[in-house]
């Protein structure tokens, strides 16, 4: 019965495994010190919210497992789910990450422009989850919001700082603003798991328009008009850089089944 | 900070195995202050108990259950302590263990002990502000000449829990443990 919620914990733990995949691909060529560090501490943080939200799934999945009424599980043929299994087990048709995260690092600016997007989203979802009616959606909401409050700040003075900079900089803001707007409409897109088990989330849009609105206009950058927006991410359609994130993020469990180290 | 080699847990285990078994009453404090020595694997002058992590002990039965709670979610740090924790109940003799971590309600550097706070400074560390009386995240006391004529060089420092300052009067660079 309750495969919405499980879906939806999936979805949440997805949009952050891969931005944290994403984000860490910096690891060691961020453009100073500094900024390599802080790059790779938001990932960090990214995946242990996707943890969280992983072992909820897993603890979800073999609980629907056990009841005997219960549909068939997500993850038919592996056994008890855990968050491992949950990760590195799934194909890419099974993610249901928002598109925004999975786009490539491009250039500095790409790269904190996509997490300025997201983090202003994050930061609106968890102030809304950590009042759901799930106990452990809501402590995980509670905690990650903490962190993602850092983000938000640390991503927003970037772009500032870029789109507000040198006119290399600004064109590069510009550049990045053409590459990622047309994935942040999929965002206030709700999937049925999202209405079912969470909430609207087009309910978030004008805060995070505004948010947006705000920074950008410090960093004298444009608000693009109305464009045609990507979705499909939610529901497993991805565009084509998924499976090349998947590839390395899960080829060592692939080709070393249970391995440890 | 203990150091795990290969095979030691379970000889420790094998070892407090045959001791005596402690007693099981009243046992929450005790069990408190074996705790206490138990330091942060990241930041070695504070212990588990400085850093708020430890929320609370629980005696079921014959087992010890030590309800923890995660400082950042990504921390590194937290499997070594949890680690940790056995080791140092299993060296007292008691090797019925469970530790459960909590989420909620959320860490936060209010936790933190005095004694925790000027350990940290004495380290060289600035300690955490209260979240209700800070007065700005921004406006940091240099740990060594005490200066707020500080500047922030990066949000995110060497772990999860800290940023990077430099102090424009003495010009240490320094980090400080963010309010959180």
């Amino acid at each position: 019965m309750d495969n919405f919620l499980v879906n939806y914990t999936l979805h949440l733990a997805d949009s952050n495994l891969i931005l944290a995949q994403r984000n860490a691909e910096w690891c060691g060529h961020g453009p100073i010190l500094e900024q390599d560090i802080a790059i790779t501490n938001i990932s960090l943080d990214l995946l242990g919210t996707s943890r969280n939200f992983y072992q909820y799934a897993a603890t979800l999945i073999n609980q629907n497992i056990k009841s005997a009424e219960s549909e068939a599980p997500p993850l038919e043929g592996f056994g008890e789910a855990s968050e491992d299994a949950l990760a590195y087990l799934r194909t890419e048709r099974e993610f249901k990450n928002c598109l925004l995260v999975e786009q490539p690092n491009g250039d500095w600016a790409q790269t904190v422009l996509r997490q300025f997007f997201f983090s202003a989203y994050q930061f609106l979802l968890y102030e809304k989850l950590q009042h759901s009616t799930d106990e452990q959606l809501t402590a995980i909401a509670a905690k990650a919001l903490k962190e993602v409050t850092y983000h938000q700040r640390w991503s927003s003075e970037w772009v500032i700082r870029l789109g507000d900079g040198t006119e290399e900089s600004h064109q590069r803001m510009l550049k990045a603003i053409d590459e990622l707007w047309p994935y942040t409409g999929e965002l206030f897109m709700p999937a049925n798991y999202e209405l079912e088990a969470g909430f609207d989330v087009t309910l978030l849009k004008d805060d995070w328009m505004k948010k947006i609105t705000a920074v950008f206009e410090e960093a004298t950058l444009p608000i693009p008009e109305k464009t045609f927006m990507h979705s499909g991410g939610k529901i497993g359609v991805h565009t084509e850089h998924l499976g090349f994130i998947l590839t390395d993020l899960q080829y060592v469990q692939r080709a070393y089944p249970n391995c440890e180290w | 900070m203990q150091k795990l080699e290969p095979g030691k847990f379970e000889k420790k285990f094998k070892e407090s195995a045959s001791l005596k078994k402690p007693p099981l009453e009243g046992l929450e404090e005790v069990i408190w202050k074996i705790l206490e020595p138990v330091t942060d694997p990241e930041i070695p002058v504070l212990t588990i108990v400085d850093l708020g992590i430890i929320r609370d002990v629980k005696i079921n039965g014959d087992e010890v259950e030590v309800i923890i709670t995660p400082t950042y979610t990504g921390c590194p740090a937290m499997d070594m302590i949890a680690m940790n924790i056995k080791m140092a109940l299993i060296e007292n003799g008691y090797t019925k263990i469970k530790i459960t971590s909590v989420l909620a309600p959320a860490w936060t550097t209010d936790w933190m002990s005095e004694d925790g706070k000027r350990k940290l400074k004495e380290y060289g560390i600035a300690p955490p502000h209260l979240r209700s009386e800070a007065p700005s995240d921004r406006l940091i006391a240099c740990p060594q000449c005490h200066s707020t004529n500080t500047r922030l060089i990066s949000e995110f420092g060497s772990t999860a829990c800290k940023s990077l300052y430099q102090c424009n009067d003495c010009k240490e660079p320094f980090d400080y443990f963010k309010c959180h």
